[in-house]
């Protein structure tokens, strides 16, 4: 029970990532489909990253911080410019954003295994970097192993929720980019530049989407690349969904897609076909919360108004 | 306060053209401190286009703006921000889900962001001026008055000490409305300048220090409200009659055609926009509907076309051929064909309602036409030689009859709309504003049409904003004031003064038809 | 004044819609995108792999057109992403987004390989072939009808909803494969001799001719039916619609069963007449691919299918390179990519112009 609870989370935090990377880029209006494309790419950038430092310093000369840190930066810059290429397409050439999102999954899926095919693909001396933990945690029994076992990543992806809740919810800029996700226009003669917004948003947001690529093979795989990174990142997408838009909400729907994502391995009694309905749990959860939200037509948890759409001032 | 200094803004000799229509022409306009001044005048009279100026949305081609008696440039909406000019818009730019607090600091700089200390102070302005109001409920379970109030909350704490008002009382009631001006003029004692657009002319001479009158796009004058009366401010408004040449011939076997019974109508804001409308189309005759824009003209026609849901009253509508009666209140636009009632609609919004723009004319025709017959596939023939004939009838300019409509002029555009409504051979036939935006060829173009419809027997229902088109062609003019009629009048004998004081009344008046 | 006047800046252009170009300037702005994004790749691929371009360009043709086996490859591939594609059109055309159609086609080609490995020995052959179409149409409807449902009823996001019952028929398919695979392999032995029939001794060629049908048929049906009339002026303006009396929703409703039923006549061919079994990856992606190829297409059936060509041709020939350069086949998808952003970027250039300030007046 307590390692089925430990590995929830660890999985949880992976979509915890992803899915906050799409939450604030959502919040800017943009619907980026290429979120697991954007994931894969931050994943093999973090790893290749890995790669090419072992190989420069050889086995004596790593040092644990730069070894998270260096990976931790390059899943950033990579996948950030993953963010540019679809802004660019989308803001500055305002083409249909569905359709350059699932060209971007296309593409960073193809970088990614481009990437790695590169390499040898078990990063386990990395990943033990990254899933150290303190170790008094081992001494507190089952609440140091909740609480106190896991990696760096998985804390950052809680202070990195929380920080999202907290900037979208109590601070100038989060007003404003949410404003620019509800009504452009409104946000746009209020003095808000619609485009720099979307831009950054979407950047920074594919930038904590890709950290979840990185930690879904450096924490939860233990450094074992899998191809299926983009799975992954279509779930991050449910979760948006599924804990309507707020970050800090998707601390607990994370752990609970983590858990319905691994449940049925560790339950006893179960066939093995089960496993596969408990994963499809996480989707059909997902589509009940869509359609119960829209049947309720609450305004407090709808997509944002203006979510897929382009905003060009002229149309107005 | 010392006069010398007292102006807040002038505005001299502002000119503005689009393409080759003028919206002002040599508009001088000055609005002093602690002063509210109304602007009056019709539609199209360059009311907005002038505020928009002010306000940063357009600039002036020629002439000058004063601010505090210094020449200033005002390029953009910041602009005007920094000048300490606010504009409150007719349609209200808020961010439905945030509360009203975050929709007011929305934009704001150079302050450190504490949404509970903003909200003090914002508490602390309302309270000044007398506003009440919960800041923290969100814009969309407020009332559309409660959405004004934030917008001039959201003016008047960003520092505006001139504030703009386009048409603030069109969407109030009349409680609301005293309350509103109430806060006016408190914001008037405290020094500020208020420029109040309006039509109703009771409000201009309740609300305002001094009135500027502006007659297509030109300015007229400026008057002290103490001296001016509703007939001098309506005379100012409206001008000479001027003589169009349209011929109009007497209407011949009238029957009635359409018989509108008390009908009542709310918009999706729960505002009621028809009030207890009655009137009578008959054949054979064109029925005018004169008003200020958004006083029910739209959703009047919508509601005869089956477009809007009545909550009361009754469309009748009696056929020529069988006798029979038939009503139809809330009625699907299929249904009402299916009686077999022959009513054609040229909506206001053609691209948008009436036409598809990406498609051909051709395609268009369609649009009426397409269900007709059993068969599963379009039949393209009926529809390619009233295309054509159109084309040839109505001088339509275009490359061919696949051309998307969107790439038309505005009258050609007209034309084939036009054209399609009456090739149903309609025994009703409505349209709004049909020559908005078209040139004086065009316009008389249709005028023909309609005239042309009305000798053939159909009751013709002509909506219109130029009150001597509306005199010279139609045989009876309903007026529309706040969704209510407030007389119909014989065309050939009304006069524009009467009109315009018609269309400026907000009590329900004697109907002298 | 000089306070205002210090924070006017002059935009260096301005972006303005255009009137639309003649088509041969709309073709030559594509094909300069496609020509741009070949080089680029080239540059790419060189820089990648340190290997000479028009070598790896040969081998792409090669791969495609190399021998007559390839090129029937090739016509199948092509017929079953033009499939997904003519399935996902109507919906675009009314602008639904239905990014669900890899979930469809899955689930019609469960349905196939259901009544396959349950009935193919219990009915007569024709009697089966024709359970097998009617389940994966039916699947594949009741895939599409659920977002359109409650598109209609209640509004809701229905590119969420469609793209979430992606994965539902993903893993209901896993959940098939662990229940009736008795090996526990999870890999269905194929079972051709349940297959569709075999034309002339090409197995693929009446898939072939079946997508070739239903290319026509789409296209006559929505250019010429009175349903493809109201599928054209629901997308274009809701307004129109209900100005002219159009039931919106009835369309919707209507519409996606079309989309749902070509969909699960993609998986019935995918399954029946391809591989004769099931897998999660059967769709292989091409329920997204086929979004691009719509859109790129301008949701034209005809010119889908070169659009399709193209995407399939860049699949085909990426493949022959890994095999031949022993580089990643993941380099057919970076190409693929680049290619696709200069194909949907160059859209802009057909609606916009941008247009240099002459005065600052101009200016916002």
């Amino acid at each position: 029970m307590l390692a089925f609870l430990v590995s929830a989370i660890r999985l949880g935090m992976t979509f915890l990532l992803g899915s906050t990377g799409e939450t604030i880029t959502e919040k800017s209006g943009h619907l980026n489909l290429g979120t697991p494309g954007v994931m894969c790419v931050g994943a093999a950038c973090g790893c290749y990253a890995e790669y090419l430092y072992f190989k420069a310093v050889g086995v004596f000369g790593i040092n644990p911080v730069v070894a998270v840190i260096l990976p931790i930066l390059a899943t950033l810059i990579g996948s950030a410019l993953m963010g540019v290429i679809f802004c660019f397409l989308t803001v500055t050439l305002r083409v249909n954003q569905n359709v350059t999102g699932l060209a971007l999954t296309t593409f960073g899926v193809g970088v990614s295994d481009f990437l790695i095919a590169n390499t040898t693909p078990i990063f386990s001396k990395g990943s033990k970097y990254f899933t150290a933990h303190l170790s008094f945690a081992d001494d507190l029994g089952w609440f140091g192993q909740i609480f106190f076992s896991h990696g760096i990543l998985i804390y950052l992806a809680i202070i990195i929720a929380l920080l999202s809740a907290f900037v979208l919810n109590k601070t100038k800029i989060g007003l404003h980019l949410r404003a620019v996700g509800e009504n452009p226009a409104t946000a746009d003669a209020a003095g808000i530049s619609v485009s720099k917004y979307r831009y950054a948003a979407t950047c920074i947001g594919c930038g904590i989407s890709g950290l979840g690529g990185l930690s879904f093979i450096m924490d939860y795989l233990n450094g074992n690349w899998e191809y299926c990174i983009d799975a992954i990142g279509w779930l991050a997408i449910a979760l948006v969904i599924f804990t309507v838009w707020k970050p800090n909400l998707a601390i607990i729907g994370s752990i609970i897609f983590g858990a319905l994502y691994i449940v049925s391995t560790y339950i006893q009694g179960f066939a093995i076909e089960t496993k596969e309905i408990f994963k499809m749990l996480p989707y059909i959860v997902t589509v009940i919360v869509l359609l119960f939200t829209s049947i309720r037509d609450s305004k407090n948890s709808q997509p944002p108004q203006s979510l897929g759409l382009n905003y060009f001032r002229e149309e107005r | 306060m010392n006069s010398s200094n007292n102006i807040a803004l002038e505005c001299r000799n502002i000119t503005k053209t689009f393409g080759s229509v003028v919206a002002n022409k040599n508009v001088n306009l000055s609005v002093k401190k602690g002063e509210i001044l109304s602007i009056l005048g019709e539609n199209g009279s360059g009311k907005t286009t002038l505020m928009n100026m002010i306000s940063g949305i357009y600039f002036p081609d020629e002439g000058s703006i004063l601010v505090d008696g210094k020449e200033v440039t005002i390029r953009s909406p910041k602009d005007a921000f920094d000048l300490k000019i606010g504009m409150i818009h007719q349609h209200f730019k808020l961010v439905d889900v945030f509360s009203g607090t975050e929709n007011i600091v929305l934009g704001m700089r150079n302050k450190k962001f504490n949404i509970k200390k903003a909200y003090q102070e914002i508490k602390e302005t309302c309270d000044k001026y007398g506003f009440e109001i919960d800041l923290n409920k969100k814009i969309y379970d407020l009332s559309v008055s409660e959405k004004q109030t934030i917008e001039i909350v959201k003016v008047i704490y960003k520092g505006a000490d001139i504030l703009i008002l386009d048409e603030p009382t069109a969407v109030l009631t009349p409680q609301e409305i005293t309350k509103l001006f109430n806060v006016l003029r408190k914001m008037r004692d405290d020094g500020k300048a208020i420029i109040i657009i309006t039509h109703k002319l009771n409000e201009v001479l309740e609300i305002s220090d001094r009135v500027s009158v502006l007659r297509k796009g030109e300015y007229i004058g400026t008057v002290e409200t103490k001296n001016a009366t509703e007939q001098s401010l309506t005379e100012m408004m409206v001008g000479e009659k001027i003589s169009l040449d349209i011929e109009r011939s007497e209407p011949k076997n009238s029957v009635d055609r359409l018989i509108v019974k008390g009908v009542d109508c709310f918009n999706s804001d729960g505002i009621k926009v028809l009030d207890d409308i009655s009137f009578t189309a008959k054949s054979g005759e064109i029925l005018g509907i004169a008003g200020i824009s958004g006083s029910g003209q739209r959703e009047l026609l919508e509601a005869i076309a089956g477009l809007q849901k009545l909550s009361g009253g009754e469309v009748i509508y009696h056929d020529p051929k069988t006798d029979k009666e038939e009503n139809l209140r809330n009625k699907t636009p299929i249904e009402i064909r299916n009686l077999g009632v022959r009513l054609s609609f040229v909506p206001e919004d053609r691209l948008g309602m009436g036409l598809v723009g990406n498609m051909g004319i051709t395609d268009n025709m369609m649009l009426r036409s397409y269900k007709k017959g059993k068969s599963f596939f379009l039949q393209k023939r009926e529809p390619k030689k009233l295309a054509n004939k159109i084309i040839e009838d109505l001088k339509v300019v275009t490359p061919d009859a696949n051309t998307p409509v969107r790439r038309l002029s505005g009258g050609n555009v007209q034309k084939v709309l036009v054209g399609r409504e009456i090739a149903a051979s309609p025994t009703v036939l409505m349209a709004a504003y049909p020559v908005r935006g078209l040139d004086i060829n065009s316009s008389y173009t249709i005028y023909n049409l309609l005239t042309e419809q009305k000798e053939k027997g159909v009751a013709v229902i002509f909506v219109g904003e130029d009150l001597d088109v509306l005199i010279d062609l139609c045989d009876r003019i309903l007026v529309l004031s706040g969704g209510r009629v407030t007389g119909i009048v014989d065309g050939r004998t009304t006069k524009k003064e009467e009109l315009g004081l018609l269309m400026t009344k907000t009590k329900q008046g004697k109907e002298n038809d | 004044m000089a306070k205002a006047e210090n924070k006017t800046r002059s935009p260096l252009f301005h972006i303005v819609k255009r009137e639309p170009l003649p088509w041969y300037g709309a073709l030559g702005v594509r094909a300069g995108a496609i020509v741009i994004a070949l080089l680029l790749s080239a540059v790419v691929i060189m820089l990648l792999t340190q290997k000479n371009p028009i070598e790896i360009y040969k081998a792409m043709f090669e791969g495609a057109f190399g021998s007559s086996n390839r090129i029937w490859n090739l016509l199948q591939q092509l017929s079953m992403l033009l499939c997904v594609s003519l399935a996902v059109t109507p919906a675009f055309k009314m602008k639904f987004w239905n990014i669900g159609a890899e979930g469809q086609v899955l689930v019609g080609g469960l349905a196939t390989v259901s009544v396959m490995m349950f009935f193919g020995d219990k009915m007569s052959l024709p009697v089966l072939l024709i359970t097998m179409i009617a389940a994966s149409i039916f699947a594949g409807i009741i895939w599409a009808l659920l977002p359109a449902v409650a598109k209609a009823l209640w509004n809701t996001n229905e590119t969420l909803f469609t793209l979430m019952m992606n994965y539902v028929a993903i893993q209901l398919i896993a959940y098939f494969l662990k229940k009736f695979v008795k090996s526990g392999s999870g890999v269905l032995t194929p079972m051709p001799e349940y297959g569709l029939p075999i034309l002339a001794d090409k197995p693929y060629l009446l898939n072939i001719i079946i997508v070739a049908v239903l290319t026509i048929m789409v296209y006559i049906y929505l250019k010429y039916s009175k349903q493809g009339y109201e599928i054209s002026v629901v997308g274009e303006s809701e307004n129109t619609a209900k100005y002219i009396g159009i039931n919106v929703k009835k369309v919707i409703i209507r519409t996606l069963i079309i989309s749902g039923a070509l969909c699960g006549i993609a998986g019935l061919l995918l399954v029946g007449g391809t591989d004769h079994t099931i897998s999660t990856t059967t769709a292989g992606g091409r329920g997204f691919t086929a979004i691009m190829v719509s859109w790129l297409a301008k949701f034209n059936p005809i010119v889908m299918v070169l659009t399709s060509f193209i995407i399939v041709f860049l699949e085909r020939g990426a493949e022959q390179v890994s095999s031949q350069f022993r580089i990643s086949s993941s380099i057919s998808d970076i190409v693929t990519g680049i290619i696709l952003f200069f194909i949907i970027g160059c859209e802009f250039f057909l609606q916009y112009k941008i247009v240099f300030s002459k005065h600052r007046k101009e200016n916002e």
